[in-house]
């Protein structure tokens, strides 16, 4: 009996702590979903929400190493616009050059992650800031490029990424590449935070001097950071301009959608704290919720609201757990003692 | 790099500021002589001027809430928002601008009391809070309003456009507003202890300071100065306008505030440097437009200068973690801080 309840109490303390909250919310969301429109657990419609939630789930894993070593890129819905664009522009319909577009994209990706790796722990701009001029600097140089209007087409094989699967597939229907892609990546990024560069990875956020006196090299991890950020965003940008195609506004805003997600799967802005699974969970939920706002027909124009009050209601209550830790801990021996 | 800051150890941060300030003008004069105009003509003057209005009053708020750690995404909307206030309870008549300008202050108050309270209260990250009030007052602006509303008498316009000389009224008001927030911040109590909540909350709250109340004022102030910038933009349109808010303003006063060497964790600098971070930006963009730059190269050069030029002084602040070594060396006397900040950056990284 006690046993059950201490289960019960560990299970519920899970739950309260920020990384379990995004697992509850997103359960929630999915029940309300469930309501709303059975039909979307069935294997094609829920793979499709997968395939479609894939790009902001791996932007999500890139942000997260960043934000967990304390900074911020708010460069990357901006970098995705313009692979998107490069990727149009250079490929031009021409079968033939998606590979070598791929690497070029795939190298500005790592640059532009580099650039600002660099800026911020070579010459001490912070982090904000630094993205905040890529931000103005890609979005001006995207334009300036295109003439406001981007050019060219994507190739068919190109596309396959966004779009594509294995087809015929009993229940499920297709298995997008997208999806594939999305778990292969999750999968690394864990592993990556349990090997020796993402433990200090997770140090330099929390105490940057403390993680440098260890011996930690804090200003190359966090660039590497960046880099991871840029791929991320690479990655993204293939699998958005696949599924959706080319749009000057492909990526706008993407990275206050991508950094909310992050937060609200736990992960403190300021570093050092958060589980990367968490923050891919926090992408999914934000997906979720606009599913749920699509299955809702709730009108578009009142979806940021609602959107405003769900993030800041749920990070406001994992902050209340997070900031008194002593209210819990009496709670858990009081419970303890008797038994 | 080094020797020369080496050599003027005592130049503050303000000072650099307005020396960058100074270089600024100079490069733009002489970039904008070569194309055979003057960046000092009368036209370009009111241009540069009025540019400075709006990002300062926004930006002056923004220094407030910076300096206690703490951030505001939602000023944009708060100032389509105020817009919408000022010209739908102007509606044309001159009689009711006082009562138009009271419920801008009132509702931007409210918002940035919401603000504060979530913030301080709520401990939601700053960065997440605003970003989510700012998300809500949209939804409510798309679903209220579908176009510009509200009629703004032609006195009220004057606001926006009149001038003394090459001076605009908007940016003498502005930099009145900032004299009083240079005041508030040096003379009241509140002010002090903003620095001190933005310094080290923990500390501050164990000197007796009630943390909770200091940000929550800041947050208020922050959103008031945008309710302002909201009136500006009600007198400039002659309407109110939702659409106010896709500019990323939010963007623009961080900037200037970054800029004017307010560290973006809290607790150290100013609005008189944030008056010339606006200055700074609002040369660039006069210096573009002169020399007709395209609209989209702006863009990548604007970004280039913010981050060259907080990179140039980002070595004279105390590094990005704000704190200061809690231990000295053994034994070495009591080390200024001056000292301390060198021997870091002589730190290979």
């Amino acid at each position: 009996m006690t046993r059950v309840r201490g289960d019960l109490v560990a299970l519920l303390r899970w739950a309260a702590n920020p990384t379990g909250t995004v697992f509850v919310l997103l359960a929630a969301i999915f029940v309300a979903i469930f309501f709303a429109n059975s039909g979307f657990f069935e294997g094609p419609s829920f793979m499709a929400f997968l395939k479609q939630a894939a790009p902001l789930v791996i932007l999500a894993a890139g942000q997260y190493f960043v934000i967990v070593s304390g900074n911020f890129d708010l460069s990357v819905g901006a970098l995705v616009g313009a692979q998107v664009v490069i990727a149009a522009r250079l490929i031009d319909g021409e079968e033939s050059r998606t590979v070598p577009v791929l690497l070029i994209m795939l190298a500005f990706g790592v640059a532009v992650g580099l650039v600002n790796g660099l800026i911020t722990t070579v010459l001490k701009v912070q982090s904000f800031i630094t993205t905040l001029g890529m931000l103005l600097v890609l979005y001006g140089a995207i334009k300036l490029w295109t003439g406001g209007a981007p050019t060219g087409s994507l190739s068919e094989s190109f596309r396959q990424a966004g779009r594509m699967g294995i087809e015929d597939v009993p229940v499920l229907g297709q298995i997008p590449w997208a999806l594939l892609i999305m778990i292969g990546l999750g999968a690394g990024a864990i592993a990556l935070m349990r090997t020796r560069f993402g433990r200090i990875l997770m140090a330099s956020g929390d105490n940057e001097r403390a993680a440098a006196l260890s011996g930690g090299r804090v200003d190359y991890v966090r660039t590497m950071a960046f880099v991871l950020s840029g791929v991320s965003a690479t990655v993204a940008g293939i699998l958005i301009g696949g599924y959706a195609g080319v749009s000057a506004q492909v990526g706008e805003g993407m990275e206050f959608t991508v950094i909310t997600a992050v937060v609200l799967g736990g992960v403190v802005l300021g570093g050092g704290r958060g589980s990367v699974v968490a923050a891919m969970a926090g992408a999914l939920t934000i997906e979720a919720l606009f599913i749920l706002f699509n299955q809702m027909a709730l009108p578009s124009t009142v979806r940021p609201t609602v959107q405003g009050v769900i993030i800041i209601a749920a990070v406001a209550y994992a902050a209340r757990q997070r900031h008194r830790p002593g209210k819990t801990v009496p709670k858990a021996t009081a419970i303890a003692t008797p038994s | 790099m080094k020797p020369l800051l080496r050599a003027t150890p005592r130049l503050d941060t303000t000072a650099l500021i307005y020396l960058a300030l100074a270089g600024v003008l100079a490069v733009g004069a002489v970039a904008v002589a070569a194309g055979g105009k003057n960046l000092f003509s009368t036209a370009n003057l009111v241009d540069m001027l009025t540019r400075t209005s709006l990002t300062g009053f926004l930006a002056i708020g923004m220094t407030l809430v910076i300096l206690c750690r703490s951030l505001d995404l939602s000023v944009g909307y708060t100032a389509a928002l105020s817009s919408l206030v000022a010209a739908t309870t102007m509606d044309g008549d001159v009689g009711r601008i006082p009562l138009a300008v009271g419920a801008v202050l009132l509702v931007s108050g409210l918002i940035g009391a919401a603000n504060g309270t979530i913030v301080a209260y709520l401990k939601v990250n700053p960065f997440i809070a605003t970003l989510g009030t700012g998300l809500i007052i949209k939804g409510y602006l798309d679903t209220q309003y579908k176009g510009p509303a509200g009629d703004v008498p032609a006195v009220f316009q004057q606001f926006g456009y009149t001038r003394i000389g090459f001076i605009p009224v908007s940016a003498l008001v502005m930099l009145a507003l900032a004299a009083a927030a240079i005041w508030f911040l040096r003379s009241t109590r509140t002010g002090h202890h903003m620095y001190a909540v933005g310094g080290d909350t923990e500390v501050a709250r164990m000197s007796g300071i009630r943390t909770g109340r200091v940000l929550v004022a800041a947050h208020v102030l922050c959103a008031m100065f945008a309710g302002v910038a909201g009136l500006l933009l009600a007198a400039r349109f002659g309407t109110g306008s939702a659409e106010a808010y896709t500019n990323l303003y939010e963007l623009d006063a961080i900037a200037a505030v970054v800029l004017g060497g307010t560290l973006l964790l809290g607790g150290k600098g100013g609005v008189a440097g944030t008056v010339a971070g606006v200055l700074i930006l609002a040369v660039l963009d006069t210096v573009f437009n002169v020399m007709q730059i395209d609209p989209f190269a702006k863009d990548v050069l604007r970004g280039a200068v913010i981050i060259t030029a907080v990179a140039i002084y980002a070595r004279r602040q105390l590094d990005r973690t704000a704190r200061r070594p809690r231990f000295k060396l053994a034994g070495s006397a009591p080390t200024p801080p001056d000292t301390i900040r060198d021997s870091r950056e002589v730190k290979p990284s």
